[in-house]
């Protein structure tokens, strides 16, 4: 259900928690997962659990606790703006309505090409550099005012 | 660079150039002397306790908590598995000073854990880096590995017989594991949901095991305690407040950023360092330590000192250094109504009332900034946090009620106008102005 490659990144954090702690390994297992197959379907959560030696049910309660894993699929590029406060107060709602604009989608809704997703994200520990936004979870971009944002979207392919 | 400037820096200091974060960096700044001695010359860990105790190094992940007493709890010499966790997992909205820590300086983390590690007796450690930080992450691990690489992590380190092995894990998005029983429960592979105290984590912490969680900065701040000595740390700071320490500043000014400066400077040198109020616009509020410590005015925190017990004079808590500045463009009601969001959807809700509670104080101030509010509203608002305020199993409950309270008491004109009127006292294109979005670029 992984690739060897996947399951190769898995066993490198099980290898991080004592013995008989697999289990520890449940949020880098997902997260690796997920990067793989773009989002979490439900056998892949299962197959995770399985892999690690845990009930399924305990591998999805920690799939939808955490705010960045998903489980339906997403774009291309997932777009994550920050708006808490920090941010909102330099601008962070103002570039999630302005990427709205631009793409012509709404909150949590996909591009119809499957290019983009868009998501509203709290505090991302940047808050100096607002506004600031992640892509697909792993990349943060800073600063974004118009010019950046539109720099980003000409470079995301 | 995201250090923008400071006052005699300890933990900032030398930090020029993009290559900081490397081992031979480190140690050309004088890095792993501190381990060096400790090891070389087998200080006795309680002798290190006691460094630490003179230093009042004070918790730097919100509470301020004695960093000496709390290691001290540890019961070192009991047989079996003892755990130290760094806590990175900086989720308080305003806080962004781990991140420069991770990615300046990660290496005075890695110091700080082994030899805290060895004077509480644990043999592992894990550092707990905040989901959406993956760059850091990685280069934390990074670290790890050149540390390990030249023996100041691992097996019999620096040929002595402390052993202590060190790894990263990597959060995914949930603010509550900052909490750090929600966070040993995040490791240990679960949902994020804290756990009822006591027991305490220094006998029931990860895997059961006896365990000390401290968070980044703190950690990082013990090898220059070690080699400055106790005494020369707290005097950097003053009088039960040791050493200096890094403030987060982020909203209305012109060079948001991360400031270290000794324990006890006026909020107004740091308000200056930044740049002042972006615009030359009038300072109408400021959230000194994150966003759940009460809001201050301006006018009163303009006469404040940046210490624990100074912020706490101005009716505030330093929390962990996030000053949230606030201009007059800012709408107090959408100011709160946006952290209450926050605390509803953060919540991870075992507790019902901050579960439930959190929700109410959501629906009713977003009803109040969309001019639906009604009259007893104010009242209502009022009555909430006391029934949320004490009656959890952790103090999210109390930082979701915090902010409630404290705009609301200085505040409260803007509410009755929001709710007597239906819109905002601030008009809303002079809010849109405020962000500088549309205008100016973000750069500082
Ligand atoms: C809701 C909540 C969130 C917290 N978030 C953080 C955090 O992001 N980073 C942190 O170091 N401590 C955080 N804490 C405090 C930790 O529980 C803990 O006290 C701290 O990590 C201990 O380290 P220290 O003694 O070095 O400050 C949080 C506490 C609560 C109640
Ligand atoms: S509020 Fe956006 S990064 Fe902190």
């Amino acid at each position: 259900m992984l690739t060897p490659e996947s399951l190769a990144r898995i066993d490198r954090e099980i290898a991080k928690y004592p013995e008989g702690q697999r289990q520890s390994a449940v949020m880098s297992a997902l997260a690796i997962a997920q990067e793989e197959k773009g989002f979490l379907a439900h056998e892949t959560i299962e197959y995770v659990a399985h892999y690690l030696g845990m009930k399924p049910i305990a591998a999805l309660e920690v799939a939808t606790f955490y705010n960045m894993y998903d489980l339906k699929p997403v774009g291309r590029h997932k777009l994550t703006v920050c708006t808490n406060l920090p941010c909102m107060l330099s601008g962070g709602v103002h570039a999630l309505e302005y990427l709205q604009e631009k793409l012509g989608i709404g909150l949590d809704e996909t591009t119809p090409d499957g290019k983009y997703t868009l998501k509203q994200g709290e505090c991302m520990g940047a808050c100096g550099d607002a506004p600031v936004l992640l892509v697909n979870n792993r990349r943060m971009c800073c600063k974004m005012t118009p010019e950046a944002i539109d720099a980003m979207l000409a470079e995301l392919t | 660079m995201a250090i923008l400037g400071s006052i005699n820096p300890i933990l900032t200091a030398g930090l020029d150039g993009d290559r900081t974060w490397r081992l031979a960096d480190y140690v050309a700044r004088g890095g792993y002397t501190a381990l060096r001695r400790v090891l070389g010359e087998r200080i006795p860990p309680n002798e290190i306790i006691a460094e630490v105790k003179k230093s009042v190094l004070r918790g730097r992940g919100g509470a301020g908590f004695p960093t000496g007493l709390k290691w001290s709890f540890m019961p070192r010499t009991l047989p079996g598995d003892k755990y130290l966790v760094c806590n990175s997992d900086e989720g308080e909205p305003g806080t962004f000073k781990d991140r420069d820590l991770l990615r300046y300086n990660p290496h005075a983390v890695i110091e700080g854990m082994v030899i805290a590690g060895y004077a509480i007796g644990a043999t592992r450690g894990y550092n707990y880096i905040h989901g959406e930080i993956w760059e850091l992450y990685q280069r934390f691990e990074e670290a790890i590995a050149e540390a390990r690489a030249a023996g100041f992590v691992g097996q019999n380190i620096l040929g002595s017989d402390h052993s202590f092995e060190l790894y990263a894990h990597h959060g995914y998005g949930a603010y509550i594991c900052g909490e750090e029983t929600a966070l040993l429960e995040s490791i240990e592979g679960k949902k994020g949901q804290p756990r009822f105290k006591p027991p305490f984590p220094a006998s029931f912490g990860l895997y059961g095991q006896p365990t000390t969680i401290n968070n980044t900065e703190t950690l990082a701040s013990v090898p220059f305690i070690m080699n400055m000595g106790g005494d020369a740390y707290l005097a950097a700071g003053k009088p039960g407040n040791g050493g200096p320490k890094l403030f987060s500043v982020s909203g209305h000014v012109n060079r948001p950023g991360n400031y270290e400066l000794p324990m006890g400077t006026p909020f107004a040198t740091l308000l200056e360092m930044a740049g002042g109020v972006r615009g030359g616009r009038k300072l109408k509020a400021v959230i000194p330590g994150g966003v759940s410590a009460p809001v201050v005015p301006g006018d009163v925190m303009m006469e404040a000192t940046l210490d624990y017990d100074g912020v706490s004079k101005a009716g505030s808590m330093l929390g962990s250094g996030a000053v949230i500045v606030m201009d007059e463009t800012t709408c107090m009601v959408k100011a709160l109504e946006r952290l209450a969001f926050f605390y509803h959807e953060e919540s991870c809700g075992q507790c019902t009332p901050c579960r439930e509670g959190t929700g109410w104080l959501y629906k009713i101030i977003h009803r109040i900034e969309n001019g639906r509010g009604r009259p007893e509203d104010l009242d209502l608002l009022g009555s909430l946090p006391g029934n949320i305020s004490g009656r959890t199993i952790c103090a999210f409950g109390d930082a979701a009620a915090a902010p409630v309270q404290s705009f609301l008491k200085h505040f409260r004109d803007e509410f009755a106008y929001h709710i007597e009127h239906g819109r905002c006292l601030v008009p809303v294109e002079v809010q849109r102005a405020g962000s500088s979005f549309f205008t100016a670029p973000a750069e500082g």
